[in-house]
């Protein structure tokens, strides 16, 4: 292990940041900052320059402004306190951090200075650059004056309505407010003028350094939102009802009564309100507008739509989730003329779309980074390191070829802002993600950004009832509007049978299996070329004629029959059912037997899917279990698929918008009535909460569940021969090895072999504390894992030792133990849940290679526990190295969706949207490297109030981006996010575990070599010396151990 | 002795002792030197040992009129006889000393043969802990019987370096009848759980407590502070028959208060996991080598077996309530250091 660790495991986020609020972006630094409602900020540019920044209060944030090309930013948030940002630089590396906050005051200590509106509520602001002043319009219909270097207000500038008003002729006043400031817009030639849009639809042009109003526009109808041409000619104004209004600026009278034009794009019929509207003029003549919202409110109003409009063509672009904001990347410099509209972004609440607006028919720009991740719900993940260059590259171009790149290189990714520091991934890293819908999507996880790769899709191999009703709803619609499906998120899944339960790769073969709910295990080859083929389906009975089970889960999904078209990309070669159709909960392949192992809670079975026949089906179940015939689509999965149909029905029926009336309605008000009977009644929370203590006992409910299954090539008869073995564990702590007789023929040969796989059991080991298994491993004669199949026939890892003793690492909920191979002997264990009370939920073993020495590499065992700790422990003598606080306990899905990687890293969703990754090794660490040139003169700005403390303490160590932050204290992304934990991530050796826990743990590297009555004798002499025993004399011990 | 009866009156309000009575019955009997066992019919009909003043007064107080007594030779003893129900016999001796409420109805030592034995539940480390506290192991194995008992959350006050102080604590919440816990009589409602197999239970949260009583369900050995305090040995009580290894306990227990002086590691023979080789026995898995526990965790066991096995030891003598014979019961005074001010009712240790 490597003693330096981060004191903070976590290192990036990956995905779409959870329920984001508010949207901006620096033209000139070509930079992006979104907002969340949880206080965070995020910014992006290129592919690889990433911040986050975290507010002290997890507010909402409303508003984002950057000072353009000042790598500053102005946040507003639902508290109306302001707040500024800085991106600077520490040892060449950017961060961003909070300078300054302006909490508005409270109205009594306006009042004493006369001022006669209030603060309170900040609806609108603008930042004027030129002056480094920012413009507050407030609810109360007053505009604030604020120096953005201080962030102190400058008083007696305040403009209030009362003001504008006087300009105003008297018929128009009419003794009503003008209502809140709705919008405020610059002039980009001129800065002393700002457009100021009152609710009440009244525009003003106000010189800020006269203080006179320039211009009056007198519109009647409520404002919704503002732009302000370029040009300063032309203002369009969008409005509560569904129209936009463009208005002239004649520069020779300063009131203007009428619009030039007004229209209701999608009228005549009652639409709803133009939320946020976008002036665009292009070089090549004519003009965009962009506006969101404005849909016919009865027969649309429940879609998410933005609407581009240039000379005759609209596209209204139909988003699957609400609107957040939206912003064009356009040319802005003073000398050009036109806007020229490069990509338009829209940030919606699941994810972020980017269209480019240069290429004839507006394609959708694919995103490097803040992929969907959860597009459909992610069921499972898998991690795939070290993929080999020629996978790489056919993975890569199966994608392509699923969703075509730009072709030109002009219409590329627009936000380029920053250079991405980090070195290149020294191997890449593949995440598979499993989803509900049955898909499987393959990211490239090498670096900082988690960008999509490629996408699979297994539904297309079953026949599914929501089929056809699919086809009706789309062919339902109507030519006008003219909508355009954007986006991939679409969480609702049409099938709950469909989703991915369980996924292996096997990287040498680019063989892969996928395994769902239904008890489907699908075997699935790359493949370059499409094919049109049958899948072969054969089903295994895993109750083997198991008397009084009756299945009361859901049905098996019925395959396709006949030839069905693959496209380039993995296709499915063999499908495998398990009766009854149980979730998967266990699947393994090994590529190189041809044979895959999987299990669900009523057994296992090994199929050999070169020969397509069955090997084995062994039954787990305990004859007293009636839960596992229940399925997993109980209660409240049906409950969930029910709402989710109703809701499906609602859309549809509001879609063909005839038959929308009882149907929907009544399905909603049974799912309501359901869910009010789910709801647990009073008097159970009266009760205190009690644990019962009982050992777990033989007929547990749930016992068969196989929870592991694992191929390894060692010694299970006898000690001279090693050959194929398959173990597999189950929830309550049954192993079971069989010794596989695979034919010699078959491994490495293409041709099918005349004789079938045969499985024999071997051993059976029954752990006496019952505790379910969560993995199984075979350490080698040095006390390595095994490597990967075909990894050391094509010399990619350095061959097992098959001299010495194997031994077989058992991992429990409860335990680790390690016992010897062939004769099954317990050599060390560590007990984890009677030490320290919390249970395992995922293991994994991974290698920690040294910071110092280049060659030098550990494997250890890492283990999350349901108290969201990461244990790593020595292999395999099972001493505990290092612990980490890493998720918190309350976050179960978090907990549950972990997963570790081959090298000291994993990922574990914080949002159903964001993986967080953390490293447990020192050398491995991906985490955000960027630096950003600014412009602006910081000679000019030591007027800051507080200067952060990390300038002085930033220390030389390569993982400075988020570590450090943690050691001073100040407000920080990094350390706000394990905030719930208020200790210092612990990385404590516990010498109570030590001294106690392990046992034999002496033999280490000299297993082979010792017999039983050397170890005896050795712990014998050991013993007598107990009383002397104590950490100091146990620890140069552990060392020596590691050294070797 | 046969069939042999003697008839004789004794004084119902002055029986006198339970040595006079043996005394009394060697010489009507004329059987002098003949170690005996002397036991009663009780109004239920249940044979009852007579073996210490309690239960002697017990047996003349139930005559009615005529007590009726059967006197067996000791080597000839069935002691299966006694009583009728099983969860008597299988109390050990210490639950007798620490439960008067159900001792005076119950023989002091003997209950079963030692052959037939096999241990229930024990206190352990009663030399080492503070007087409030108690060290119960229950057996779990080898016996159908659930467990039976739940744990909650609650408080209790502590005495800290700032005060008095209220802090989380587990509780024992509930007893199942007829379950391995309530049978023992050692455990009880409202005790507070303090230690789970030698590990503080201080900021660990019930679930974590649960899931440790669980993995150590096959043999849990939970330190309570008993919500009723008066049953507690009181100590200074010393009697003959110590060994050597209570000295050296009481040396390693003034620095080891917190530190468990047991290792859960040492009942491993109870752990071992069942393996099937492909003969289709079933064995037990064999030990690689022997754990590495120390020598002082060793002797704690042994000598917690032996003081079981002490209280079948034949003897004549009968020992006073408090002073149970065996190890078990030994007692080093050491106020000193103690970590918890405890109070009850009758008894304030410092």
């Amino acid at each position: 292990m490597c003693p330096q660790q981060p004191p903070s495991p976590q290192t990036v986020e990956h995905g779409f940041p959870n329920q984001p609020s508010a949207l901006a972006f620096d033209p000139e630094l070509r930079i992006m900052a979104i907002g969340t409602r949880s206080g965070a900020v995020k910014i992006y540019g290129a592919p690889g320059v990433e911040f986050t920044g975290l507010h002290r209060d997890a507010a909402t944030v409303t508003l984002m402004h950057f000072l353009p090309g000042q790598g500053r930013l102005l946040t507003l948030l639902d508290d109306s306190s302001l707040h500024l940002w800085e991106i600077t630089h520490h040892n060449g590396c950017a961060h961003l951090e909070e300078v300054l906050s302006f909490q508005p005051p409270s109205r009594p200590s306006f009042e004493g200075v006369s001022v006669p509106a209030s603060l309170t509520r900040i609806t609108v602001v603008l930042l004027v650059a030129a002056d480094d002043m920012a413009a507050l319009g407030t609810e109360g219909g007053s505009v604030f004056f604020l120096d953005v270097t201080t962030l102190t207000l400058l008083e007696g500038k305040t403009l209030s309505p009362d003001e504008v008003l006087r300009s105003v002729p008297d018929d128009y006043r009419c003794g009503k407010t003008l209502g809140p400031v709705e919008s405020l817009q610059g002039h980009l030639m001129d800065p002393t003028k700002i457009l100021i849009g009152y609710s009440r639809g009244l525009l003003v042009i106000w010189n800020h350094p006269a203080r006179c109003v320039d211009h009056i526009f007198l519109g009647n109808q409520q404002l919704e939102s503002l732009c302000w041409g370029r040009d300063g000619g032309t203002i369009i104004s969008s409005h509560s009802d569904g129209s936009y209004a463009i208005w002239s600026v004649e520069t020779d009278r300063s009131l203007t009564l009428q619009p030039t034009v007004a229209t209701i794009p999608y009228g005549p019929f009652p639409c709803k309100a133009i939320n946020k509207i976008l002036w665009r003029n292009c070089e090549s003549g004519g003009h965009f507008i962009i506006f969101s919202g404005g849909m016919p409110r009865a027969s649309y109003g429940d879609r998410h739509c933005v609407s581009v409009l240039r000379a005759e063509t609209l596209v209204t672009l139909d988003f699957t989730s609400r609107i957040i904001d939206f912003f064009t990347v356009h040319s802005t410099g003073l000398e050009d003329d036109f806007d020229n509209p490069r990509a338009l972004a829209v940030l919606l609440e699941e994810e972020l779309v980017v269209l480019d607006l240069k290429t004839p028919g507006w394609p959708a720009l694919p995103a490097p980074y803040l992929a969907p991740l959860h597009s459909s719900a992610i069921t499972c993940s898998a991690h795939v390191a070290n993929v080999p260059a020629k996978l790489w590259a056919r993975i890569v171009s199966a994608g392509e070829q699923q969703s075509p790149q730009p072709a030109s290189s002009a219409s590329s990714w627009p936000i380029t802002g920053g250079r991405n520091l980090a070195q290149e991934p020294s191997q890449r890293g593949l995440l598979l993600t499993g989803h509900e819908d049955g898909t499987v999507r393959f990211w490239d996880a090498s670096g900082v950004a988690l960008r999509p790769l490629y996408k699979l899709s297994t539904a297309g191999l079953f026949q599914t009832d929501c089929e056809h009703m699919d086809s009706l709803g789309q062919a339902a619609e109507d030519d006008w509007p003219p909508f355009r499906k954007v986006g991939c998120f679409d969480p609702y899944s049409d099938d709950p049978r469909l989703g991915v339960q369980k996924v292996a790769l096997c990287k040498y073969t680019a063989q892969m299996v996928v395994a769902g709910t239904a008890g489907q295990v699908l075997v699935l080859e790359l493949s370059d070329m499409p094919v049109e083929q049958a899948v072969s389906v054969a089903s295994v009975d895993l109750l083997q004629d198991r008397e009084g089970f009756t299945w009361k889960g859901h049905e098996r999904l019925s395959p396709r029959t006949g030839p069905l078209l693959w496209p380039a990309g993995f296709q499915p070669r063999v499908l495998v059912q398990c009766l009854p159709p149980a979730a998967v909960t266990a699947v393994t392949l090994h590529a190189e037997w041809s044979l895959v192992a999987f299990g669900t809670s009523h057994g296992f079975g090994l199929f050999d899917y070169r020969r397509k026949s069955p090997v084995l089906a062994r039954c787990t179940l305990h004859p007293n279990d009636s839960l596992a015939m229940e399925g997993p689509l109980s209660r409240v999965k049906s409950l969930k698929k029910s709402l989710r149909q109703s809701f499906r029905r609602i859309r549809k029926s509001r879609v063909s918008g005839k038959k929308r009336a009882a149907n929907a309605n009544s399905k909603l008000q049974e799912a309501n009535a359901q869910l009010a009977e789910q709801a647990c009644p009073h008097d159970v929370e009266m009760t205190p909460v009690q644990r019962r203590i009982e050992p777990r006992s033989a007929d547990d409910s749930l016992s068969g569940v196989v929870r592991c299954l694992y191929f390894a090539d060692t010694f299970l008869r006898d000690a001279a021969h090693h050959g194929p073995t398959m173990w597999a564990g189950t929830n309550s702590g049954s192993v079971f090895a069989y010794a596989l007789e695979v034919p010699a023929s078959m491994a490495g040969s293409e041709k099918r072999p005349e004789r079938a796989v045969e499985a024999v059991l071997g051993k059976e080991v029954q752990l006496m504390h019952r505790a379910p298994v969560v993995a199984i491993a075979v350490l080698d004669g040095r006390g390595r894992p095994l490597p990967e199949p075909y990894e050391a026939s094509r010399d990619l890892a350095q061959a097992p030792d098959m001299q010495g003793g194997h031994a077989v690492l058992i991992a429990s909920e409860e335990q680790f133990k390690v016992f010897t191979l062939p004769k099954v002997s317990a050599k060390t264990k560590f007990k984890l849940t009677a030490h320290e009370g919390c249970r395992v939920r995922k293991v994994a073993l991974a290698t920690f290679a040294s910071v110092a020495c280049e060659d030098y590499a550990e494997t250890c065992l890492a283990c999350l526990t349901n108290l969201g700790d990461v244990h790593v422990f020595s292999v395999p003598g099972l001493r505990p190295q290092v612990h980490y606080s890493c998720i918190r306990k309350e976050d179960i899905s978090g907990i549950a969706s972990c997963v570790f990687t081959r090298h000291g890293q994993g990922f574990y969703l914080i949002s159903p949207s964001e993986f967080e990754r953390f490293s447990l090794s020192a050398r491995n660490i991906t985490e955000p490297l960027c630096s950003l040139d600014i412009r602006w003169p910081r000679d000019a700005t030591q007027t800051r109030v507080r200067e952060s403390p990390k300038l002085s303490q930033a220390n030389g160590t390569p993982s400075i981006i988020l570590a450090p932050q943690s050691h001073d204290g100040s407000p920080d992304p990094a350390h706000s996010k394990s905030a719930d934990t208020p200790e210092l991530p612990e990385a404590t050796l516990s010498p109570m575990s030590i001294d106690s826990a392990t046992s034999a743990d002496t033999t280490l590297d000299t297993t082979g070599d010792v017999t039983v009555e050397d170890v005896k004798d050795f712990l014998g002499s050991e013993e007598s010396e107990k009383n002397l025993k104590n950490l100091a004399e146990d620890e140069p011990h552990a060392c020596t151990i590691l050294i070797k | 002795f046969g069939a042999e009866f003697r008839r004789f009156s004794l004084e119902r309000s002055k029986p006198g002792k339970f040595e006079e009575f043996y005394g009394l019955l060697q010489h009507v009997h004329k059987i002098p030197n003949v170690d005996v066992l002397v036991g009663y019919a009780d109004i239920h009909g249940d044979l009852l040992p007579i073996n210490n003043d309690d239960n002697y007064h017990k047996a003349v107080s139930t005559a009615n009129p005529l007590l009726r007594i059967f006197i067996q030779k000791k080597e000839e003893a069935d002691y299966s006889a006694f009583g009728t129900d099983t969860l008597i016999k299988k109390k050990n001796v210490l639950t007798n000393v620490l439960r008067p409420d159900n001792h005076r109805k119950k023989p002091h030592i003997v209950i079963s043969m030692p052959q037939d034995f096999r241990p229930v539940s024990s206190i352990i480390d009663v030399d080492i802990l503070p007087e409030t506290h108690r060290r119960v192991r229950l057996y779990k194995y080898g016996t159908e019987k659930p467990l039976g008992f739940y744990i909650r959350d609650g408080s209790s006050v502590r005495v800290t370096p700032h005060g008095l102080e209220k802090v989380p604590g587990i509780f024992i919440s509930r007893l199942v009848p007829g379950g391995l816990a309530q049978s023992t009589g050692l455990l009880a409602v409202n005790d507070e759980v303090l230690e789970v197999n030698g590990i503080e239970v201080s900021g660990k949260s019930l679930d974590q407590v649960t899931d440790m009583m669980i993995a150590n369900s096959r043999n849990l050995i939970i330190t309570v502070r008993p919500a009723n305090q008066r049953n507690n040995v009181v100590r200074n009580s010393r009697t003959s028959g110590s060994s050597g290894q209570s000295t050296d306990n009481s040396l390693l227990s003034c620095s080891q208060q917190i530190e468990p002086s047991f290792e859960p590691e040492d009942e491993d023979s109870e752990e071992d996991d069942i393996i099937i080789e492909d003969n289709g026995v079933p064995q037990q898995i064999p030990k690689a080598a022997p754990d590495a526990e120390s020598l002082e965790s060793l002797t704690q066991i042994e000598l917690s077996f032996e003081s079981e096995q002490n209280g079948f030891i034949p003897s004549n003598e009968v020992s006073l309530a408090p002073t149970a014979s065996g190890t078990n019961t030994e007692f080093e005074a050491h106020a000193a250091d103690q970590k918890l001010l405890e109070e009850d009712g009758t008894i304030i240790t410092l």
